[in-house]
C-alpha cells in the first residue's frame, strides 16, 4: 500500500501529466490544482484538499516546485491564506466556503483584516465601527487602521458592532466585506520608516449582504478569536538557520570592520548573539512541541524575546555603523508588501523594529497574558462591564 | 485584561514574523536535536522528584548545612541504588545504566529544584566523563554503583574554555614503590563535590602532564572543608603530600579528558540552574497568589505580574538552551557541543541568579529570613553562576566560537 506521501506524489505526477505547467495558463492551472484537492491537502475534499495531515502539504509543494509550476504567490495573500481561510473553514456556511475559498487560494481575491481601530488597539473588543441591519443588508460606518493589503484586497474580514446595548464582547458580528465598493476608502498610513505597509480604511455607508455574515449575529468576538489564533500558523515551517535573523547583518558588520570594535560594543554583540541563538533554539523546541502535538504557551515568550532582540540588535547595528549610522537610505513613501528588514540600511531596521513590540500584541499585553494564563495570576480589575454604549471613551 | 486581538496571538505568536525574513535562507544548516523530554526521561524525573521530595525537603537540606556532614551520603546511596543516578553515563557492561547526558540533565534539573547536597555533578558527570574519555573501566565499574564517588581536582570556578592551572606535581617515587606507580604533591582549593569523594582524579604536572587517580584513604591525603557561600555544595581544599597515585591518562589524552569533563560539567550544571530557576519561579508565583496586602493578592499587581512574566520568558529560553546542551553532549563532544554548552551556561547562569533574586524580592521580608528556603536557592544560584565558568567567561568564548573577535584582535 502506498503511504499518504507516496500517494500524493503520484497524484501530483498525474496532475502534471494532464496539466503541463509550462503551457497551461496560470489561473487555469491553479484552479485545476484546487479542484484536484492538491491546493492545501489538510482542507476537506471539495475545498481544495483531501483531509490529510497538514504536514503532508510540503510533499505536494515540493513536487510542484520541482516541476516549475506556477504558484499562487502566497506572499501576496498572507492574511487570506493564513487567517481568512481557516476562519471561513471553521465558521463559514457551506455556501460561503464554496464561494470564497477557491478564488482566495488561487490569489484571484486578496483578503485583508479590518479589526483594529484608532480607539481599539489592545482593547479590540471596545471597537466602535457600526453595522446596522436593514432586511438582508447591513450598512457599515466606521474607521479601521493598521490594515495591511487593504489597497490590494477584494475582500476583508470585518468585525463590527451590531448591538451597542450589549456588553462589549457580546455586541459584535463578523462579516466578509467587499472592499471594491464606493463606501470603502483606503488611505496609506505612513509610518516612522517613511513607507506605508499599512492602511487606514474608512467605511461610509458601506454595505454588506447578510449572506456574507460569518457566524451568528452577536458571535463576532468568538469568530475573531478564531481568526487571531490562526495568525501566523506558518510557525511549523522550516527551522531557522544560525544567524538567520536580525543578528546576521550586525555580525557581518562586526567581522568586516575591526576598526569599529570597542570592549563595550564587543560585550553587547556577544550578549545579543548568544541571546539570539538561544532564542533560535527555543524556536526549534517550540516547533518540536507543536509537531509532537504538545502546543505550549512558549509562543508568547518567543514574541516577547524577538521584539526585544530585534530592537537591541538594530540599535547596536546603527551604532556600529559609526558616522554612516547618521545616514538613512531613503525616506520616499513606498508601499512594500510586508515588513522586510533586509535590503535596507541599519537605520531602517532600527526604526522598523520599534513596531515589533506593538504589532500583533504589545509586549505589555503579552506580559499580562503570560501572567494570567500561564502563571495563573489574578486578572486586572475590570471597569468595562455593562452595555458598551455606556462605557467611558 | 481579557482576550483582545493582540492577546490572542499568544498561541501562535508571530514567531515566523519575529524570526524575520531570511528564516528559510542563508546560514549554515543546523543539525536537528530532539529538545523535548522523552517518555523515559519524564519517568526518570518523576522517580527522582519523588525521592527528593521525600528525602531532601528544604528544612532537612537547610539543617544539614549546619552540621559537620554537609553532604547527604545516605541520599546519594539511595539515588544510586534506586535510580541508578551514579552510573547513568556508564555503559551497562561496566555496571552502569548506559544512558546519556540527556538523562543526566534531567536528574540535574531535579537536583537543582531541591538543592540537594549530593555529589552527582562532581562524581557522576564530571569525574565520570574524565574516566570515560580515558577509558578507565576499572574505576568506572566502581563508580557505577555509587558506593565509591570520585572528584576531579580542578577548582569549581574553572570553566572549560582553557586548561585549568595545575598546582599538583609528580613527586619522586618512594623506595619500594612498584614500577609504574606514581606519587603526587600539591594543594588544590575551591573544589566542589570533593568532600565526600573516595577517589580523586588529579591533573598533575610532570613529564608528561597527566591525570592520576588517588584514593583518599592513602597516606598523605588531607581534606579541609571550606566555609562556602553555598553550603549545599560545600567546597574543600585537598592537600597531597607524596601520595601514591595511579596513572589514568597522560599528555594530550589527559588534557582532553579534563577538557571533556569540564565541558560536560558546564553543560549539565546548566540544567541544574534551569531546574533551580523554574523552582524559584514556581514558588514565587504560588506565594504572590496567596500573599495579600491592600486587601488583594499581591500577584494581581501589574508591577509584579510583568516581572514574573519576564522571568517565565527567561526560564523558557533557559530550558531550550539547557536541553540543547544536553542533547548536543549526548550526540558527541565536539565543536557543536562546545557552542551549545557555552550558550546554555551563559543563559542559565543569568536566569537562575535572577530567578533566585526575584524570589527573595517578591517574597518580601519572609524571603530575607533564614527560615525560608529562598536563601538556599540564592546561594546555590550565585555559586553555580561562578562554577564551571561565569556567564561572562562563556560569552567571551564566543569570540572564537561565533567568530566575533574583540577589539584586541584588530
Amino acid at each position: 500500500m502506498l503511504s499518504d506521501a507516496d500517494g500524493l506524489r503520484s497524484q501530483v505526477a498525474e496532475f502534471l501529466a494532464a496539466h503541463d505547467p509550462q503551457s497551461t495558463e496560470r489561473l487555469e492551472f491553479l484552479r485545476a490544482r484546487f479542484d484536484a484537492g492538491l491546493a492545501w491537502v489538510h482542507y476537506p475534499a471539495g475545498l481544495g484538499g483531501q483531509g490529510l495531515p497538514r504536514s503532508l502539504q510540503s510533499v505536494v509543494d515540493r513536487e510542484f516546485d520541482a516541476a516549475g509550476a506556477p504558484t499562487n504567490h502566497p506572499e501576496r495573500n498572507g492574511i487570506g491564506l493564513g487567517m481568512a481561510a481557516p476562519t471561513i473553514l471553521a465558521h463559514g456556511s457551506p455556501e460561503q466556503k464554496e464561494r470564497w475559498l477557491r478564488p482566495l487560494w488561487t490569489g484571484e481575491e486578496i483578503w485583508c483584516q479590518l479589526f483594529s481601530e484608532p480607539g481599539a488597539g489592545s482593547d479590540l473588543a471596545g471597537l466602535a465601527t457600526r453595522a446596522v441591519r436593514d432586511g438582508d443588508t447591513w450598512t457599515v460606518n466606521g474607521q479601521k487602521v493598521w490594515t495591511s493589503s487593504a489597497h490590494m484586497a477584494k475582500r476583508a474580514l470585518l468585525v463590527a458592532r451590531t448591538d451597542p446595548d450589549a456588553p462589549k464582547h457580546e455586541g459584535l458580528t463578523y462579516f466578509a466585506l467587499d472592499m471594491k465598493q464606493p463606501g470603502v476608502e483606503v488611505r496609506p498610513l505612513r509610518q516612522i520608516t517613511g513607507e506605508a505597509e499599512f492602511n487606514e480604511v474608512f467605511m461610509t455607508d458601506a454595505t454588506v449582504s447578510d449572506a456574507d455574515r460569518i457566524g451568528a449575529v452577536g458571535q463576532g468576538w468568538a469568530v475573531s478569536m478564531a481568526t487571531l489564533m490562526n495568525e501566523r500558523v506558518s510557525i511549523g515551517g522550516n527551522a531557522m538557520p544560525r544567524e538567520g535573523g536580525m543578528i546576521a547583518s550586525a555580525a557581518r558588520t562586526w567581522r568586516e570592520h575591526p576598526e569599529l570594535r570597542t570592549p563595550g560594543l564587543h560585550d553587547r554583540i556577544l550578549r545579543l548573539w548568544a541571546d539570539a541563538e538561544v532564542a533560535r533554539i527555543a524556536g526549534s523546541r517550540l516547533r518540536q512541541q507543536l509537531a509532537a502535538g504538545q502546543p505550549g504557551p512558549e509562543g508568547s515568550a518567543a514574541k516577547l524575546v524577538f521584539a526585544r532582540l530585534n530592537q537591541e540588535i538594530s540599535e547596536l547595528e546603527v551604532e556600529l555603523a559609526g558616522g554612516d549610522g547618521l545616514l538613512y537610505d531613503d525616506w520616499t513613501m513606498r508601499r512594500p508588501q510586508g515588513a522586510n528588514f533586509f535590503g535596507r540600511n541599519p537605520g531602517f531596521r532600527f526604526l522598523r523594529a520599534k513596531g515589533n513590540s506593538i504589532e500583533g500584541g504589545t509586549s505589555e499585553i503579552l506580559r499580562n497574558i503570560v501572567a494570567e494564563r500561564v502563571l495563573g495570576l489574578p486578572k486586572e480589575a475590570r471597569v468595562d462591564t455593562g452595555p458598551w454604549k455606556d462605557l467611558p471613551r | 485584561m481579557e482576550a483582545t486581538a493582540s492577546e490572542a496571538t499568544v498561541s501562535e505568536a508571530t514567531v515566523s514574523e519575529a524570526l524575520g525574513p531570511g528564516a528559510s535562507g542563508k546560514g549554515r544548516p543546523v543539525r536537528q536535536l530532539d529538545l523535548l523530554y522523552t517518555d523515559t526521561e519524564t519517568e526518570l524525573r518523576g522517580a527522582v522528584r519523588a525521592l527528593l521530595d521525600d528525602q531532601a525537603a528544604w528544612r532537612d537540606v537547610l539543617a544539614r548545612t549546619e552540621t559537620g556532614q554537609t553532604y547527604d551520603t545516605k541520599l546519594w546511596r539511595t539515588l544510586a541504588a534506586e535510580i541508578g543516578a551514579a552510573g547513568l553515563l556508564i555503559p551497562e557492561a561496566l555496571g552502569g545504566a548506559g544512558a546519556s547526558y540527556r538523562e543526566a540533565a534531567v536528574v540535574a534539573e531535579e537536583l537543582g529544584r531541591s538543592v540537594a547536597p549530593v555529589p552527582f555533578l562532581g562524581s557522576a558527570v564530571i569525574a565520570t566523563t574524565a574516566l570515560l574519555a580515558s577509558g578507565d573501566d576499572e574505576l568506572l565499574t566502581e563508580l557505577a554503583g555509587g558506593t565509591v564517588t570520585a572528584a576531579l581536582t580542578v577548582p569549581f570556578a574553572a570553566g572549560p574554555q582553557s586548561r585549568p592551572p595545575t598546582t599538583v606535581r609528580l613527586a619522586p617515587p618512594h623506595r619500594g614503590d612498584e614500577a609504574g606507580s606514581y606519587r603526587l604533591t600539591g594543594t588544590v582549593t575551591g573544589l566542589a563535590d570533593a568532600l565526600p569523594a573516595d577517589v580523586l582524579l588529579v591533573p598533575a604536572d610532570g613529564v608528561p602532564y597527566g591525570l592520576y587517580a588517588v584514593r583518599v584513604s592513602e597516606e598523605g591525603v588531607g581534606k579541609r572543608p571550606l566555609v562556602s557561600l553555598d553550603m549545599t555544595r560545600q567546597l574543600c581544599e585537598i592537600r597531597l603530600d607524596e601520595v601514591a597515585a595511579r596513572k589514568v591518562a597522560v599528555g594530550p589524552a589527559a588534557e582532553q579528558a579534563v577538557a571533556a569533563a569540564l565541558l560536560a560539567g558546564a553543560g549539565i550544571i546548566a540544567s541544574e540552574q534551569f531546574g533551580l530557576a523554574e523552582k524559584c519561579l514556581d514558588t514565587t508565583v504560588a506565594y504572590v497568589k496567596e500573599r495579600h496586602q491592600f486587601a488583594r493578592s499581591v500577584g494581581g499587581f501589574q508591577a509584579i505580574k510583568h516581572r514574573l512574566a519576564d522571568e517565565w520568558v527567561a526560564v523558557t529560553q533557559a530550558r531550550a538552551a539547557a536541553r540543547n546542551a544536553a542533547a548536543s553532549l549526548a550526540a558527541g563532544i565536539g565543536p557543536e557541543a562546545t557552542l551549545a554548552v557555552t550558550l546554555a551556561k551563559a543563559a542559565c547562569s543569568d536566569t537562575a541568579l535572577k530567578a533566585a533574586q526575584e524570589m527573595i524580592q517578591l517574597h518580601g521580608g519572609i524571603g530575607f529570613t533564614w527560615e525560608h528556603p529562598a536563601h538556599l536557592y540564592l546561594k546555590r544560584a550565585k555559586a553555580d553562576s561562578i562554577g564551571l565558568g561565569t556567564a561572562d567567561a562563556h560569552r567571551a568564548a564566543l569570540d572564537v566560537l561565533a567568530n566575533l573577535p574583540g577589539p584586541e584582535a584588530g
